[in-house]
C-alpha cells in the first residue's frame, strides 16, 4: 500500500527523462502504472463490498511512535479507483493533447505527482499525513494552473487557488489539532469510534468552522467558488482531472469522511447543507451566464460540488447514498465532457460557445462520448446520471428539516444541469455548420478513448445500477454514513415524486436551452464584476499588501537606533510585566555580607561606564572601558573564578589593541542629537538597567531547577581525570559546546581578514 | 555582594544601552562592549557569589573540599567572553568598512545606501 | 604600523616573548587541573605575539608563528574534530573522552586523554583567529585606509 501510494512520485521524478526520450510515445507508457494502481486498488473490491475496511500500517519513527497508515474502506476505494482509473485516460489522453509540447516531461511530473498525493490524501489515517498530502495536492494544481507560465492571466489564477485552497488548508490544520485533542487520537481509524466524545467538546463549534472552511475552500463552495472557474487556465486534462473528477472533490471527501464524527448535529445540517445549496445556486447561475465552454463546465462542476456538499449536510441514509451515487455519476460525465470539450479546442481551434455549431459531421465518435455524457448530466433515463438524479431527489424529500427548500433548489439545480446539458453538447455539434479557424477533423484515438470510455461507463452503470451498487456504493455510503446502508439504487422507482420532478426539471431545462441567448445577455447585466466574491478575494490581496508595505515602512526604517529602541521597549514591557506580576513585591536588599574592597571595585565599575558614557574623546572613552573591564576581572577573581577573571584579563588587553588599531581611524566624536533625545535615551537606559537589577535580585530566590552542577563537580575526576573542573567541562563534558563556540571564533576571524583583504582587491 | 552587584550589572546596562543608541557608530561599539560585560555578569551573579572557594579539587583527593564556585557558569562566561571578541572585531572592522564606503560616522547617513 | 624604535621596548619584548610562550605552552598543559588551558594559554600567546608586533614588526612575528595564522586556525579546528573520532570508535558519542594509560619506567603511569588533544585544537584556533584579526588589521593599516 505504501508503495502504490510513493509509486507516482518516483515515476513523476523519472518522468521528464522519459518524455525526453519517448516524445509523443510517453503518454501510453506512463499510463502504465495508473492502470497498475488500478488493477491493484480493484483486487480490493470483493473484500471491501463484503464490508471489511483495511487498516496498512507502517512504522515511521518508531522511537516516537509516528505511525504511517493507510485506510482502506468504500469511502477511500471508491476514490481511489477514481484517482487512479480517470488518471490512466487522462495521462493517455495529455500525451495526445500536449503532443510536440516541449514541457511535456515537467507536466507529467506535476500530473504524476498530483495524482500520487490525491492517492495519499483520501487513503492517509493519519490526519497529520492527511494534511501534507492535501496540501501537496494544493500545490501540484498551483502547478499545473500555471504550466503556461507566460501566461499572464494563468500565472494571476494559479496564484489565487493556490491562496484560496492553502489559506482554508491553514484552517483545516487547525482544525485537525482540535478534532486530534477532542477524539484522543490523529488516526481516522480511531476517530470515527469517537463521535461522542468530538460532539460533545466544548470546543465543537470552533473545530467545525475550522475543518467546514478548509473542506469549502477545497471543494470550490460559495462564496470561494470563484477560483475554480479561473483554474481553467490550465491545460484540458487538468481541468478535466484536477478541478472536475478529483482534487475539488477532497473536499467533498473529508465532509464526508468525517461525517461519521463530527456530522449529525443541528450545527452541521445548517451549515453544510445551505451552503451546499447557495453554491448550486450561484454555480447554475454563473453557468449560464458564461460562454466559453470550459468555463460553462467549471461553473456546472461547481454546482454539482454543492450538490454533493448539500448532501453532505442532510445525514441520512438516502443522502449517504446519493451522495456517492452522485459522486461516480459526476466524475464519469463531468470528465468526458471536459475532454471533449478539449478535443473541440484543439482540432477545431474554438472555445466560445456562440461560435460552434454543426461539428458532429467531422468529428463523429466525439460528437457521441459528448452527447452520452451530456445526458447523463441531465439526468435523462437510461443513463447513471437519472439515477444519481433520482437518488438525489429522494435524499431532498427525505431530509429531516428543510426538506420543502431543499427539494426546490435540488429541482432547480437539475433544470440548469439540463440547460448546460444542451449547452454543452448539443449547440457545438448541431445546427448550421461554423467556420472555426480550423479545419474541423476526428480526434487521434489517444484523445477518443478517455471521452468514450467514461460515457459508456456512464451508460452502463445506468442499465446496471447493481453493478456499482454491490461493487462498491453500497460500502461507500455505509463508510460515509457510519452505520451500514442498503441503498437499492434502480432506473425505475415507480410512479413518485422524484419522477415527477425529474420531468418538470427536464422540461424546464429544455426551455432554458432554448432561450438562452436571451437568459444569457440578461445575467450578463448583473454587476458581478464589480461585486463579486473574486472582488472581495482581489480587495484582501491589495488590503494585505497594503498592511505588509505600512507595517515595513513602520519596522524597517533603515536607522539602528530605533531598531533598537523598538527591541528594547519589547523586552521592558514583556519582562516587566511578567516580572511585575509575578512578584509585585520589590526584593528586601540584603547587604549584609558587604566588604568594603569589593565596594570600591564595585563603584569603580559603575563609575567607569559612566566615565565612557561621559567621556568628550574617543580615547578616554576607551580607557574607562578597560578601567571597568579590569574591575569586572577583579570580582571574577575575588569571587572563586580564576580561570573567567584570566580570561577577562588577557581579552581586555586584547580589545584596547583592537579598539586601538580600528577606532581611531574614524573621525572623532560628533554630537548630532538634541537634549531631548539624550533625555529619552538616558531614560530607556535607566529602565532596561533597572529591569536588569530588579531580575537579577529575584532571580536569587528562584529556583526552577536543581542545578546540574553537582553532577559536574562530582564527576570531574573520577570521569574527566581533571581537577580543574571548568576546564573539565569545556574540553570534556561540553565539548561539543565548546566545539561549536571555537568554529564561531574561527568563522569571526575569517571574516575580518575577508572583509580587509576585500577591499584591498577592491582598490586594485 | 548579590545585591550590589545587581546594580553593577544594572549601571552597566543603562549605559550600555544608553551608548547604543547614539548616532555615532564609534559610541556604538563602546555601548557593545560594555552590554558583554553586563551580560557576562549577570550569568556569572545569577549563579550565585561564592569567595575563595575556586572549583579545582586538590591533588590526590576525588571531590572538593567543601562547597565550591558553580563551575558550569564559569565554563559559560570563558567561552562567552572570548566569543566577544571575535565578535567584537568583526564588528568593529565591518563598521570600518560601512564607514569607508559611506564616509559618514552618522549611522541616519547609512540609511539608503543599497547601491 | 610605524615601527618604534624604542630599544627598551625592542629588548624588552624580545625576552618576553619565549618566556611568555613558554608561559602559555605550561598552562595549557596543566589547565586540566590548575587554572589554565587551551582558551587561556591561547590568548597568553596572542598578547605575546601582539607585544612583539609592537616592539618589532609584523614580519618577525610572522616569522615566529612560522605559518600563516589562518592555516593555525584550519589545524587547530581539525584537530578539535579529530579528537572526538576515538569516541566514536569506542562506539561513544562524538567527542566522549577516551583515556589511555601508558606506563612509564619506575613504576608510574601517564594518563594521556582525548580532551587534552582537544583542549590543544582550541589553543591553536584562539592564537590563529586572535592573529588572523590582529595581523589583518595591522596590515591593514599599513596601508592607507581610504580610497
Amino acid at each position: 500500500m505504501l508503495s502504490a501510494v510513493l509509486a507516482g512520485f518516483v515515476v513523476a521524478a523519472c518522468a521528464p527523462w522519459l518524455a525526453a526520450r519517448l516524445g509523443a510515445r510517453t503518454g501510453w507508457v506512463l499510463a502504465v502504472l495508473p492502470l497498475a494502481l488500478t488493477l491493484y486498488f480493484a483486487s480490493f473490491l470483493p473484500r471491501i463490498a463484503a464490508g471489511e475496511s483495511m487498516l496498512f500500517q507502517y512504522a515511521w519513527i518508531p522511537g516516537l511512535d509516528i505511525r504511517l497508515g493507510f485506510l482502506l474502506d468504500g469511502l477511500s476505494l471508491l476514490f481511489a479507483l477514481l484517482i487512479s482509473g480517470i488518471g490512466t485516460l487522462i495521462v493517455i489522453y495529455a500525451g495526445g493533447y500536449l503532443a510536440g509540447q516541449r514541457d511535456l516531461g515537467r507536466f507529467y511530473l506535476f500530473l504524476l505527482s498530483f495524482m500520487a498525493s490525491m492517492l495519499g490524501l483520501v487513503l492517509s489515517d493519519n490526519l497529520i499525513t492527511l494534511f501534507v498530502f492535501w496540501e501537496l495536492t494544493s500545490i501540484t494544481s498551483f502547478l499545473l494552473i500555471g504550466f503556461n507560465h507566460e501566461d499572464k492571466t494563468a500565472r494571476a489564477s494559479a496564484l489565487q487557488g493556490l491562496f484560496v485552497t492553502v489559506g482554508g488548508g491553514l484552517a483545516l490544520l487547525a482544525g485537525f489539532v482540535l478534532l486530534a485533542q477532542a477524539g484522543g487520537s490523529y488516526d481516522l481509524s480511531m476517530l470515527l469510534s469517537q463521535g461522542e466524545a468530538v460532539r460533545g467538546d466544548a470546543l465543537y463549534l470552533p473545530l467545525l468552522l475550522l475543518l467546514l472552511l478548509g473542506a469549502f475552500t477545497k471543494s470550490a463552495q460559495a462564496p470561494f467558488h470563484f477560483w475554480l472557474p479561473n483554474a481553467m487556465a490550465a491545460p484540458t486534462p487538468v481541468s478535466a482531472y484536477l478541478h472536475s473528477a478529483t482534487m475539488v472533490k477532497a473536499g467533498v471527501y473529508l465532509l464526508a469522511r468525517l461525517q461519521p464524527v463530527v456530522g449529525g448535529t443541528m450545527e452541521w445540517f445548517w451549515l453544510v447543507s445551505l451552503t451546499g445549496a447557495l453554491t448550486l445556486l450561484v454555480g447554475g447561475v454563473l453557468a449560464l451566464r458564461a460562454t466559453g465552454m470550459k468555463r460553462v463546465l467549471a461553473y456546472s462542476t461547481v454546482m454539482a460540488l454543492g450538490t454533493l456538499t448539500l448532501l453532505a449536510g442532510i445525514g441520512t441514509p438516502a443522502a449517504a447514498t446519493a451522495l456517492v451515487t452522485f459522486l461516480l455519476a459526476h466524475s464519469l460525465y463531468k470528465g468526458a465532457l471536459f475532454l471533449c470539450a478539449g478535443i473541440i479546442d484543439h482540432e477545431a481551434g474554438v472555445r466560445d460557445l456562440r461560435e460552434m455549431g454543426g461539428l458532429r459531421r467531422a468529428m463523429p465518435w466525439t460528437a457521441t462520448a459528448s452527447i452520452i455524457a451530456a445526458l447523463s448530466l441531465a439526468g435523462v433515463m437510461p443513463l447513471f446520471g437519472f439515477i444519481a438524479k433520482e437518488a438525489l431527489f429522494e435524499a431532498a424529500v427525505q431530509a429531516p428539516e428543510l426538506g420543502t427548500l431543499l427539494t426546490v433548489v435540488a429541482a432547480v439545480g437539475a433544470m440548469f444541469a439540463v440547460a448546460v446539458a444542451g449547452l454543452v453538447a448539443v449547440r457545438p455539434w448541431f445546427g448550421v455548420q461554423a467556420t472555426t479557424p480550423r479545419t474541423p477533423h476526428e480526434a487521434p484515438p489517444a484523445l477518443l478513448l478517455g471521452p468514450l470510455l467514461l460515457a459508456a461507463l456512464g451508460l452502463l452503470f445506468g442499465l446496471w445500477p447493481g453493478l456499482a451498487e454491490h461493487g462498491l456504493l453500497a460500502a461507500a455510503a455505509s463508510a460515509v454514513h457510519g452505520a451500514e446502508v442498503v441503498p437499492a439504487l434502480a432506473l425505475w422507482h415507480g410512479f413518485n415524486l422524484p419522477l415527477l420532478l425529474s420531468v418538470a426539471g427536464l422540461l424546464l431545462g429544455l426551455l432554458l436551452y432554448v432561450q438562452w441567448a436571451r437568459v444569457q445577455a440578461l445575467l450578463q447585466r448583473l454587476p458581478l464584476e464589480r461585486y463579486g466574491a473574486e472582488r472581495a478575494y482581489e480587495a484582501l490581496m491589495t488590503w494585505m499588501v497594503d498592511v505588509a508595505a505600512w507595517q515595513t515602512r513602520l519596522l524597517q526604517s533603515g536607522y539602528l537606533r530605533r531598531y533598537i529602541f523598538i527591541t528594547l521597549a519589547t523586552l521592558l514591557l514583556v519582562s516587566g510585566y511578567a516580572l511585575a506580576t509575578r512578584y509585585p513585591v520589590w526584593p528586601a536588599l540584603d547587604i549584609s555580607d558587604l566588604r568594603f574592597h569589593e565596594l570600591v571595585i564595585a563603584l569603580v565599575i559603575v563609575l567607569a561606564g559612566l566615565a565612557a558614557v561621559k567621556a568628550r574623546d574617543r580615547l578616554a572613552a576607551v580607557a574607562a572601558l578597560g578601567a571597568a573591564g579590569f574591575g569586572v576581572a577583579l570580582l571574577y577573581v575575588i569571587f572563586s573564578a580564576p580561570d573567567v577573571g584570566i580570561t577577562q584579563v588577557l581579552v581586555e588587553t586584547l580589545t584596547v589593541i583592537l579598539l586601538v588599531l580600528v577606532l581611531f581611524r574614524l573621525p572623532g566624536y560628533v554630537n548630532t542629537s538634541r537634549g531631548v533625545i539624550h533625555v529619552r535615551d538616558a531614560l530607556m537606559g535607566v529602565a532596561v538597567g533597572g529591569l536588569m537589577t530588579w531580575l537579577l535580585l529575584e532571580a536569587r530566590n528562584v529556583k526552577l531547577f536543581p542545578s546540574i552542577s553537582g553532577y559536574f563537580i562530582e564527576q570531574s575526576v573520577p570521569g574527566g581525570h581533571g581537577h580543574n573542573i571548568v576546564n573539565v567541562i569545556l574540553v570534556d563534558f561540553r565539548a561539543l559546546d565548546t566545539l561549536g563556540e571555537i568554529f564561531v571564533l574561527g568563522l569571526a576571524a575569517v571574516g575580518v581578514y575577508a572583509m580587509l583583504k576585500l577591499r584591498a582587491e577592491d582598490r586594485r | 555582594m548579590e545585591t550590589v552587584m545587581a546594580f553593577v550589572v544594572g549601571g552597566l546596562y543603562a549605559a550600555a544601552v544608553y551608548m547604543m543608541l547614539r548616532r555615532s557608530i564609534v559610541k556604538l561599539v563602546i555601548g557593545l562592549v560594555l552590554l558583554g560585560n553586563a551580560a557576562n555578569l549577570l550569568i556569572f551573579t545569577a549563579g550565585g557569589l561564592t569567595r575563595g572557594a575556586p572549583p579545582l579539587i586538590a591533588e590526590g583527593a576525588l571531590l572538593p573540599d567543601g562547597a565550591v564556585a558553580d563551575p558550569l557558569t564559569q565554563a559559560l562566561i570563558l567561552t562567552a567572553i572570548v566569543i566577544g571578541f571575535g565578535v567584537l572585531a568583526f564588528a568593529v572592522v565591518l563598521i570600518h568598512r560601512a564607514y569607508e564606503v559611506v564616509q559618514a560616522v552618522n549611522m541616519d547617513k547609512m540609511k539608503d545606501t543599497d547601491t | 604600523m610605524k615601527v618604534r624604535h624604542s630599544r627598551i621596548l625592542r629588548t624588552a619584548g624580545d625576552m618576553l616573548l619565549p618566556l611568555l610562550l613558554l608561559f602559555s605552552l605550561f598552562l595549557l598543559l596543566r589547565g586540566h587541573d590548575l587554572p589554565g588551558g587551551g582558551f587561556i594559554a591561547g590568548l597568553v600567546a596572542s598578547a605575546a605575539l601582539a607585544l612583539y608586533i609592537f616592539s618589532r614588526d609584523m614580519r618577525s612575528a610572522r616569522q615566529v608563528l612560522g605559518t600563516d595564522p589562518r592555516s593555525l586556525l584550519g589545524v587547530g579546528l581539525i584537530i578539535a574534530i579529530l579528537s572526538g573520532v576515538p569516541g566514536l570508535l569506542a562506539g561513544d558519542a562524538f567527542l566522549t573522552s577516551e583515556w589511555y594509560t601508558v606506563p612509564l619506567p619506575g613504576g608510574r603511569e601517564f594518563t594521556l586523554g582525548t580532551p587534552i588533544i582537544f583542549d590543544i585544537g582550541v589553543y591553536l584556533v584562539v592564537i590563529g583567529a586572535v592573529m588572523t584579526i590582529v595581523l589583518s588589521l595591522a596590515e591593514a593599516e599599513e596601508r592607507p585606509w581610504k580610497r
